[in-house]
Parts: C-alpha cells; structure tokens; sequence
C-alpha cells in the first residue's frame, strides 16, 4: 500500500475531479455533435439526406413539403450535413434534454 | 486483396491444416459466404504477419469436418458458422447444437441470402414464447 | 471425497461488465473445465451490414465495439481502400494514427481500471478512469464525440485538427502523462496487486501460439506480434517499438499495457508534432469489388474483417473477427486449475469486450 499513499496524499490537496452535476454543468466545447438540427426555410425537399443516413431517421416529403427527424434513431454522425446540396443541416453542440 | 488461396476439395482439409499447423502457421479464422448452391468457407492462416488462405466449395446440405482437434482456437467460429449458416459441422470438440449465438425463436441461419430480394432487416422475427430475447 | 459442482459465472457479475456466462466445473476451489457461453447480445450486425451501402457501413463498422471504435472504422476505410486502390493523403494517415493511439491510452486505462476494479482496488480504478476523462475531453474537442468519434471515412478522415487544438491538446496530453507517471507506478508495484496478479493465470508461449492468442495477451507470453510494425497508417514514420514480455501471467499482461500507454501517448505527440500539412481525404467514384482480409491492431490485439464486394453499393459480405474472439479459447486454458477467487482477474486480464465478439 506504501505506493499509494502518496497518491492518497497528493489527492487530498487537490480539488475534486467530479461536479455537482445537476448544479454545475460541464461546458461542451463547439465541436461536441449533440443534435442535428435544420435550417428549414434553405430546404428544398431533395431527399438527398433521407436516402444517405445510415439510420433512417430521416423522412422528407415533397408533397406537403415537410422534413422530419427521428432523434431517437439519429446517431449523430453528420453523414446528412455532408451531403445537403444546400447546406441547411447542422449540428448543434448542447444534447437534447429528456423529454 | 486475397493472394496466397489454395482451392481445396473437402477430402483434403485435414491434411492442408495438418501441414500447416505443422510449418508453425496461427490460425487467424473462418469466414463463410453463401453461394446460393453451396457455401465457400475459407480458412485464414498467418505466420509472420504473412496470411496463407484454404478455400472450400462445401455443396448445399453436405457437412465440414471440424478441424478442432488440430486447432482448439476454431471452436467458436465454427460453432458460429453452424448458428449463422446452418452448416453442420461435424466432430466438433465442444458442440453447442446451434445454439451458440441464437437463442430458441431466433431466425434460422439468418446469413444465408434469401432466395429473391431478401428479407427486410426491419421486418420483425417470430419470437417463440419462452425464448431468449432475440 | 471431493465432489464437481458446476458454478454460472455471469453473465451478470458485480466485476464482468459485459453479458459473458462462463460455465466452470468446480472441484472444491478449483477450476477443472471452463465453457463460455454467449449470445446474450448478438446484434446480426454482419447481416445489417449488408442491407446498407459501403459508405453507411462505415458508421455501422464503428459501433461494432463501443470502447475502441475508431479502429474498427479505420480497418473497414483501409480494407475498402485497398479494394478501391485509393492512396490515403499523408496528414489522413496521421491524423488516422493520432485518434487511433489516443484511443487506446482510453482503453488501456479502461482496462487497466477495470482490472483494479476486479481485485477490490476502487481507489486506482477511480484514479485511472479520471485520467481517461482528459482523453475523453481531448477526443470531443477534436471529433465531436467522447467515444464514437465518427471521423474516419474512406480515402481519409472527414475532420481536421487545427494547430490551435492541436497545441491544447499536447497540453492535455502532458497532464495524462504526469497522471500516468503517478498512478500507474501504483499499480505496478504494489504489494496486494503483486500477490494477486504474479503467476496467476499463466499463459505459456506454445499454448498462446496454438490456440490464436492476439494482442497483449500473446505479447505478454512472448510472441512478439503486432501489426502495426507492418506499418499501416503513419506507424513507419513514428518508429513504433513493440512491447513484449515472456511471463505470461496477469501481471505480464498489465506490464504490457501500461508500457502501451506511453510509448501510445508518445506516438500520438510525435503525430500531432509531424503531420504534414495537405489534403485530408481523396474523393472516390465507384463500388468496390474483390474480397480482402484487413488487418489493424486494436487495444486487445488484432482485428480481422473480410470484406467481399461484388461492384454494387452493398457488400456481399461483411465478416468481423474482433480480438476477444481470438482470446477466448486462451482464456479457457488459462482458467483451468486456477481458484475460483482468482477467476474475475484472470477474466479481466484479457480484457474481454463481448459485444464486439458476437457482433
Ligand atoms: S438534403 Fe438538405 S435540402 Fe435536401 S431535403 Fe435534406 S435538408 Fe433539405
Ligand atoms: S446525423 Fe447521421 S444518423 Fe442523424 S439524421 Fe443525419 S445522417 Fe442520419
């Protein structure tokens, strides 16, 4: 245990590595790919995103015009923002809250 | 790409895994695809990072020898091919009788390609009453 | 008289985190015969993969294992590009080889915590998986995510780390280090540790070779084999150095991954010091055709995919052979004649990741 106890001391010192979480929330930095979100007045229904995403989250209608996302089945991976020909998706760094 | 594969007939399996196990290869794994009429297992083997490959036509029906009592290590993905494929395997040192991945009320050799389009992945399996959650 | 007992070891077990139920055949204390038994979290990905075209596969190939993902994307890209001859631009490479190294000091500690963890020491496994929250912390500001970083793609990576972020993370990777050089000391020679981990669980080199052992555990027995001294991604120019050691035991296999760690933590300064500037990624056209056996080295050793396309946007088939799969029958060997206390350190020091293993 001799090992150790130097660690055990210098931890004592030190300030404690967790939160008060619900209190003291942790900063994302801007690259954190927290939800996917859209800028719907840029859309143009083309369904480019709803044929590439590797979950089928989403469902684009021409007709009514309407786009949809399934949060639960998106996984964030951004494939849908590579390929919007207008750029209209993106990814938003805060994490939804429960519903 | 694939270089270094031997076609062999099913006759000389244990005699190719023999001289290789002899010449110090590991063996690395199985794969098995489905041909439609048959079923092509490979047999992956390296020495030295350098990979050596035994490829086998096995027709629709008939069963593969087990090479388990050359390399223990081929326990489990053979047990596997049997699950996923329904190839029966047979003189397996531990048989699980197909019951290794899948569970009772699973799909029945779900790799295998379906004749026609195919199911669809989001089409659900019966489950049996009593089964482990598939 | 000395009577067999069979006792259920998991699939739910206060020190397994992952659904694995070893069967062991008892007499008294010890262990005569030990059985896997899994299927408790088959996913049918290799069927998945084959419904979705070989772009989407990429993600798919990334969440077959949710410790050291990164990898498993960056063996599909390399087995994908080799079918499609496409030539990764060298700041790719490294970059590839940055996250790939940052990710397994991640699960190196994880598994070293988790090992500490087995044996009763809270207190290291704290301290051990507080240093792995800065690589957490490194990788979401680099890629976005904490464990699934989703930055691979095929012909490069999709992301790129600027030099402002690449000097924050240096900095942080400074701090591991000197947390490292606190901790893992602890770990190595501490009285108990020793007791419980020295000649346990011994794997002897012939056996290691026979039954397929992969990764630290056939290092820590003396087959010196890790495929990255073949020198795929950025690992010729880094002077990578291998890790072998020839006990066999637990406290071999703990020797192997912490001296991982930092010549890992070394590389990772190394490429982030050296990228080359340039293009991250070449566009591709096209399917891809032919079969391939891609090989990587992960965390727990080497990982297989064999990947067969036949000219269409889906793959005819897709077969995964992750490490643990390899590691199991040496996990049998090595449980035979042990004690039963000593099964969960034994279990663990292989570092078992079953959910990659049944896919
Ligand atoms: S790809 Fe872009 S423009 Fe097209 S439907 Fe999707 S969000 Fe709209
Ligand atoms: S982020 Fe990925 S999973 Fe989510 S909707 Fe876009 S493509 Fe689909």
């Amino acid at each position: 245990m001799a090992t150790m106890l130097s660690n055990i001391m210098k931890n004592l010192g030190r300030k404690a590595a967790t939160r008060l979480y619900p209190f003291e929330k942790r900063e994302l930095p801007t690259t954190t790919r927290g939800h996917l979100d859209i800028e719907i007045d840029k859309c143009i229904f083309c369904g480019a995103c709803q044929k590439r995403c590797p979950t089928n989250a989403i469902n684009v209608t021409r007709d009514p015009k309407t786009w949809a996302v399934n949060h639960y089945a998106c996984i964030v991976c951004g494939y849908c923002v590579e390929v919007c020909p207008k750029d209209c998706l993106l990814l938003r760094n805060e994490h939804l809250p429960q519903p | 790409m694939l270089t270094n594969v031997t076609e062999i007939p099913v006759t000389q399996l244990h005699g190719e895994v023999w001289a290789l196990k002899q010449q110090g290869y590991r063996l690395v794994t199985l794969t098995c695809c489905d041909l439609g009429d048959a079923h092509d297992i490979l047999y992956h083997f390296d020495k030295d990072y350098t990979l050596k490959h035994l490829r086998l036509r096995l027709p629709r029906g008939e069963s593969l020898p087990s090479i388990t009592d050359l390399f223990f290590a081929a326990v489990l993905v053979e047990n596997e091919i049997q699950d996923l494929f329904g190839v029966t395997v047979a003189g397996m040192v531990v048989d699980y009788k197909g019951r290794f991945l899948l569970s009772e009320g699973a799909p029945v050799a779900p790799l295998n390609k379906p004749i026609g389009i195919g199911i669809d992945i989001r089409a659900k399996a019966p489950v049996a009453e009593g089964g482990k959650a598939s | 008289m000395i009577r067999r007992n069979t006792i259920p070891f998991g699939p739910q077990h206060p020190v397994l985190p992952e659904p694995i139920q070893l069967r062991l055949v008892m007499e008294d204390e010890k262990i005569i015969e030990a059985l896997p038994a899994i299927g408790y979290i088959h996913r049918g990905l290799e069927k998945i993969a084959e419904k979705k075209d070989f772009i989407q596969d990429v993600y798919l190939a990334e969440r077959i294992c949710g410790i050291c993902s990164f990898m498993h994307s960056q063996n599909y890209c390399q087995g994908i590009e080799s079918l499609m001859n496409l030539t990764v631009p060298d700041r790719g490479r490294y970059l590839r080889t940055i996250w790939a190294e940052i990710h397994r000091v991640h699960s190196h500690l994880l598994a070293l915590g988790l090992l500490a963890d087995s044996f009763g020491f809270e207190n290291l496994f704290m301290q051990l998986w507080r240093t792995r929250e800065i690589i957490l912390d490194i990788m979401e500001q680099t890629a976005g995510g904490r464990v699934m970083l989703g930055t691979c793609c095929i012909g490069g990576v999709r992301k790129d780390i600027s030099s402002a972020q690449a000097t924050v993370v240096l900095r942080q990777l400074d701090q591991v280090q000197k947390e490292c050089d606190e901790i893992l000391p602890a770990l190595l020679n501490d009285y108990s540790v020793k007791q419980r981990t020295v000649g346990v669980g011994v794997l002897p080199r012939d056996k290691a070779h026979e039954l397929g052992a992969v990764g630290p555990v056939a290092r820590a027995s003396g087959i010196g084999m890790d495929y990255r001294e073949q020198g795929y991604a950025a690992y010729p120019d880094l002077g990578f150095k291998k890790v072998v050691e020839t006990a066999g035991d637990c406290y071999a296999r703990t020797l192997v991954r912490v001296k991982e760690i930092a010549e890992s933590i070394r590389m990772a300064r190394l490429a982030l010091e050296k990228a080359p500037q340039g293009p991250i990624a070449v566009p591709f056209k096209g399917n891809p055709t032919g079969e391939v056996l891609a090989r990587i080295e992960q965390p727990r050793g080497e990982l297989n995919f064999y990947i067969k396309g036949n000219g269409t946007r889906n793959l005819e088939r897709f077969r995964v052979r992750t490490p643990t799969f390899a590691n199991l029958p040496p996990l049998l060997h090595m449980l035979t004649g042990c004690q039963l206390a000593d099964v969960p350190v034994i279990a663990l020091s292989i570092d078992p990741c079953i959910s990659c293993t049944e896919r």
